[in-house]
């Protein structure tokens, strides 16, 4: 496919926020110093949680396995520094809802000691299997945001035709993507080599927005000798979204319901290409990552590499802390972010950005009531009618607002974001979209509850029929023995007589 | 429990109130000129009509004991009186403007459950009410007497015009299209009919009989290319609406001149212009899609074109409006966006494996 | 012209009703598949709490219209809703209490291991043998109290399931104006 048959179909509605994105940009990624505890949560990662093999007490290294991987679509999760293990217990996890979730609290002695790792001198030499297997072994999980298990990813995804790279950052504030492909590009681009021979993939595009043009050219420098596009793509929000780049980059729509693999592409996130340079090369897990501290309240907004588990409120501190009382504080992007109101949240696998906003920065109005005035229409990346599902779920009608394609929403919330009556769109969808699976897990431990009666009704009817039977038996058999008896007497008294 | 915000955290700087000032704004330069032109009745008339609306809409806002404010200071009852002003005759008395307004935030939309409920523009169907009910006040058309000419009245005489119905020189002076309609019925071809009633380069700045608002179609157009360069609508609606009027036309002129008037006339004339740009594109009672909203637009111009030529009333946009409105549903259930991954049927699209 | 619209509709009514007539003896639906449909809705522990004989009753009840769609407690405001759908009805919600999703709980202090429970529960959702303590599968249980009814010492008691990170979802927002 030619590239300007590519760019012919290019990205439908989506907004342009004020990107905000010099407030952290220009500064070099820092690393933050080490932390007294660090609070690891055995669930940072879509799929079931990783199941524990270390215990209270223990001592563990950096870079120690001290969660295992439960089934396929899991991950492990590794000590993020040398230290006891203090506690495995519930922690409040970095989730909208505040609900806790196992956690180890790690108290770090300060000697960052590493674990044996099997570091690799010929990563190239590697077969797929054995890249896919190492990259399970690391703990690495999407590192866009969406954190799903990377080797599952790859499994799946074996002799696809692109590999797409994501260096979109399409979210206002967040800059660490930016910062890693312009510090980082060659260790980047080895990363994305291994992804592409691991799935062997037949071309590799990597997009990065236009307004990053400092890291068009780093990554650009660096993939000179590899075969590999780096392609420049219109800023515009939510162009990092899957569905998005991948009709941008390659034309093409991920099927409804389907997953990239369909159509033969696979997208991962540049960080998480560093990620899987780092596990192949050096051997090191997953134990750290980039985060964008920025927002207005803050007083000095940059990028902190800072390990996994590490409290947001340290992070927080060592970007100066707040120049103002922040109104809210945002965990990730302010388009998709979740709203944290306990600091001591640790940041996970998956944690791009810590926001301080301001109430100015945060924009919001009362709701009034929609005029139908469909700027919602024109912003929706994917096509849908969010006035139209909105109204619905108002009114309770769930089924209605599916029928309109409430499953194909991809809560980017640029619908929310230009409504000029401040309706709170993606809320609604989101509500529903949680309501129906509500549903769908009561229907079917409804079906599971009603097998359970049956089954326990016919085993009672059944036990009813035996006791009858047995009875009818036995009565028989009496009756038999007493006619027997009858007849034995009758014979005896004829002999007698 | 602290409240948890739901995502997004940022917001685009608009709200209902500056999409309605907006509008309001695009309005005011025609609406100024319509002042000029016409002199104190006109500014009498506008005024009686925008405080009938928001007393009438505080008024049922309270006996239903919601809050008012935030409905008054949204600013669309105001915008639909205003409009309404705008398409009334200049000298017509104030009980009309009152009623009118009354009618259009009452019945026209409070009634169907306030903002973004009602289903047919509230100041189109009070037009059309005012029309059929009183049809002498609302096709009884003034000459223009501008504020600044020798026949310009004062605010005294102004007054009186508006209140107590006091007739001026040069009233009944039909509109164009009304005139034009029963010259037909005389016989008389366009040529003759149009002939001293009509000067292409007058009805383009303005300066002739007919509604409050309607003359400047210069001016009209002007805040119209405001309103759709500030992105509070699009030029779907207006453009298929002026298409739809001038096609059919342009068709018929030349088959027949003298009996069919020429796109410009009718572009010029009626309201055209300020239906276009500022009633079409009514976002409550107008489709969701750009091919929907075209399609409206489109239907709204062929039938003011159709009404006006072969129907029995002169001025066809109010009608073609209202009927448009009533398909609008229609026209929202057939015309969807395709929805990324799947077909025009909604079916999900094949997967391709590989290469 | 009276005569002529006089005749016409008279036509048109016999018509129309010999056609209807002729429909309600031909074209007529033998036997009510409903019945079986809203069975399935039912959560089908026969509980019995709604006074039927089991969900079978009423299911038929529902049917001929001689019971409210609310008779089924466990079934909470969304079954409410559902059977109001299928059967094209209003429902009244006021006297629904919608307690959420709920499961028995034993609250093992005071049971005594008299075995009477688990004798009556109808999905076999609770484990227990003579003078051992008695334990609720949460997954198996649906709430029908039959349990919380037996039991000699009130260890039984229907408690609202928690919410979990895997369970828990945004409310629907609540908005004033719109």
């Amino acid at each position: 496919m030619k590239i300007f048959e590519r760019f012919f179909s290019g990205m439908r509605g989506g907004v342009h926020p004020e990107g905000r994105k010099d407030l952290s940009a220009a500064r070099g990624i820092r690393a933050l110093p080490l932390p007294q505890k660090l609070f690891v949560p055995l669930q940072q990662h879509i799929g079931a949680p990783a199941s524990p093999v270390v215990n209270v007490g223990e001592r563990v290294l950096k870079g120690q396995l001290i969660a295992v991987a439960q089934g396929n679509v899991s991950a492990p999760v590794h000590a993020p520094t040398s230290g006891i293990i203090v506690a495995l217990g519930d922690h409040v996890a970095p989730h909208p809802s505040g609900l806790p979730v196992p956690t180890f609290t790690l108290a770090c002695d300060g000697l960052e000691e590493w674990a044996a790792l099997h570091a690799c001198d010929e990563p190239f030499a590697l077969d797929a299997d054995d890249i896919s297997a190492r990259v399970a072994a690391a703990g690495i999980v999407g590192l866009g945001g969406a954190t799903f298990p990377s080797a599952l990813k790859l499994n799946l995804s074996r002799g696809v035709q692109t590999l797409i790279i994501n260096g979109g950052e399409c979210e206002p504030y967040l800059t660490c993507d930016d910062r890693i492909m312009r510090e980082r590009a060659t260790a980047i681009v080895e990363g994305i080599s291994l992804i592409a021979q691991a799935v062997a993939a037949k071309e590799v595009i990597v997009g990065i927005e236009d307004n990053k043009p400092e890291a068009i050219e780093a990554m650009r420098r660096a993939a000179h000798a590899v075969t590999m596009k780096v392609v420049a793509m219109p800023s515009m929000y939510p162009m990092g979204s899957e569905k998005q780049i991948i009709q941008v980059l390659t034309g093409q729509e991920i099927p409804a319901g389907g997953r990239p693999a369909d159509i033969g592409v696979l997208v991962h996130n540049v960080a998480t290409a560093f990620a899987v340079h780092q596990a192949i090369r050096f051997g090191k897990p997953l134990i750290s990552r980039i985060v964008t501290v920025s927002g207005g309240a803050i007083r000095s907004p940059g990028n902190i590499e800072a390990l996994v588990g590490t409290p947001v409120q340290e992070l927080v501190d060592f970007a100066g802390g707040y120049s103002r009382p922040a109104t809210r504080m945002v965990l990730g992007g302010p388009m998709m972010g979740q709203h944290i109101t306990n600091i001591a949240v640790p940041i996970v696998k998956g944690s791009g950005g810590i926001l301080a906003l301001t109430a100015d920065e945060i924009g919001q109005d009362e709701a009034s009531p929609c005029i139908r005035c469909s700027t919602c229409v024109r912003a929706c990346p994917v096509g849908l009618l969010p006035l139209e599902m909105a109204a619905h779920i108002r009114g309770s009608d769930l089924s209605g607002a599916v029928d309109l394609g409430l499953k194909d929403c991809i809560a980017c919330g640029s619908c929310s974001y230009v409504c000029p009556a401040h309706i709170p769109l993606v809320h609604y969808f989101n509500y529903a979209k949680g309501d129906l699976a509500a549903q769908e897990r009561s229907k079917l431990k409804q079906e599971a509850t009603k097998k359970l009666a049956d089954a326990r009704s016919e085993r009672i009817a059944r036990v009813e029929r035996e006791r009858a039977e047995m009875m009818a038996k036995r009565k028989a058999a009496r009756e038999a023995k007493e006619r027997a008896a009858k007849e034995a007497a009758a014979k005896a008294a004829e002999e007698t007589a | 429990m602290n409240p948890i915000a739901h995502s997004p955290h940022a917001h685009a700087p608009s709200s209902i109130g500056k999409v309605m000032l907006t509008v309001m704004l695009a309005l005011t330069p025609a609406t100024l000129f319509g002042f000029w032109l016409y002199g104190w009745p006109a500014i009498n008339l506008w005024a009686v009509a925008i405080i009938a609306a928001i007393l009438g809409e505080a008024f049922v806002i309270r006996i239903q004991q919601r809050v008012v404010r935030p409905v008054i200071m949204d600013g669309s009852g105001i915008l639909t009186a205003w409009l309404l002003a705008l398409s009334l005759p200049p000298y017509a008395p104030w009980w009309i403007a009152v009623l009118g307004s009354l009618f259009a935030v009452i019945v026209g939309k409070q009634i169907f459950g306030g903002l973004g409920q009602n289903v047919f523009n509230p100041a189109m169907a009070a037009r059309v009410m005012l029309l059929i009910s009183f049809p002498l006040e609302m096709t009884t058309w003034g000459a223009p007497s501008p504020l600044t000419s020798p026949n310009g009245l004062n605010l005294l005489e102004g007054l009186r015009v508006t209140f107590l119905s006091q007739p001026i020189d040069g009233m009944s002076s039909a509109s164009l299209l009304g005139h034009v309609k029963t010259e037909f019925t005389r016989g008389i071809g366009l040529d003759q009919a149009l002939a001293g009633h009509y000067v292409p380069l007058d009805a383009l700045a303005g300066l002739r009989a007919g509604s409050l608002g309607e003359t400047a179609a210069l001016l009209l157009l002007l805040g119209g290319l405001v309103l759709i360069a500030r992105r509070i609508i699009t030029w779907h609606a207006p453009v298929a609406m002026l298409l739809g009027v001038a096609v059919p036309a342009l068709i018929f002129c030349s088959i027949d001149g003298n009996h069919y008037a020429d796109p410009l006339v009718h572009l010029l004339s009626g309201g055209v212009m300020l239906a276009a740009f500022f009633i079409v594109t009514d976002p409550v009672t107008s489709p969701n899609t750009a091919l929907g909203q075209f399609i409206f637009g489109l239907g709204c111009g062929l039938l003011t074109w159709v009404i006006r030529t072969w129907g029995g009333y002169p001025e066809g946009v109010a009608f073609a409006v209202l009927l448009m409105n009533a398909a609008t549903p229609l026209i929202d259930q057939y015309v969807k966006p395709r929805i990324y991954g799947r077909d025009r049927k909604g079916a999900a699209l094949p997967a391709k494996k590989g290469a | 012209m009276l005569v002529a619209a006089i005749v016409s509709l008279t036509v048109l009514g016999t018509v129309f009703g010999l056609l209807l007539g002729l429909a309600a003896r031909y074209l007529r639906v033998e036997g009510n598949p409903i019945i079986a449909e809203i069975e399935q809705m039912l959560p089908g522990s026969q509980c019995g709490q709604c006074g039927y004989p089991g969900c079978t009753g009423a299911a038929q009840a529902l049917a001929d219209g001689s019971a409210p769609v609310t008779l089924c407690p466990p079934g909470g405001v969304a079954l409410v809703q559902a059977l109001a759908n299928k059967l094209g009805v209003e429902a009244d919600l006021s006297g629904v209490e919608d307690k959420g999703p709920q499961v028995a709980e034993v609250k093992e202090e005071i049971c005594i291991g008299c075995t009477r429970c688990f004798k009556v529960c109808p999905t076999d959702a609770i484990m227990g043998a003579a003078q051992q303590i008695h334990v609720v599968f949460r997954e198996a249980c649906t709430a029908c109290s039959k349990c919380v009814d037996v039991c000699p010492t009130e260890a039984l008691s229907l408690q609202a399931v928690p919410v979990t990170l895997q369970s828990w979802y945004w409310h629907k927002p609540k908005l004033e104006a719109v």
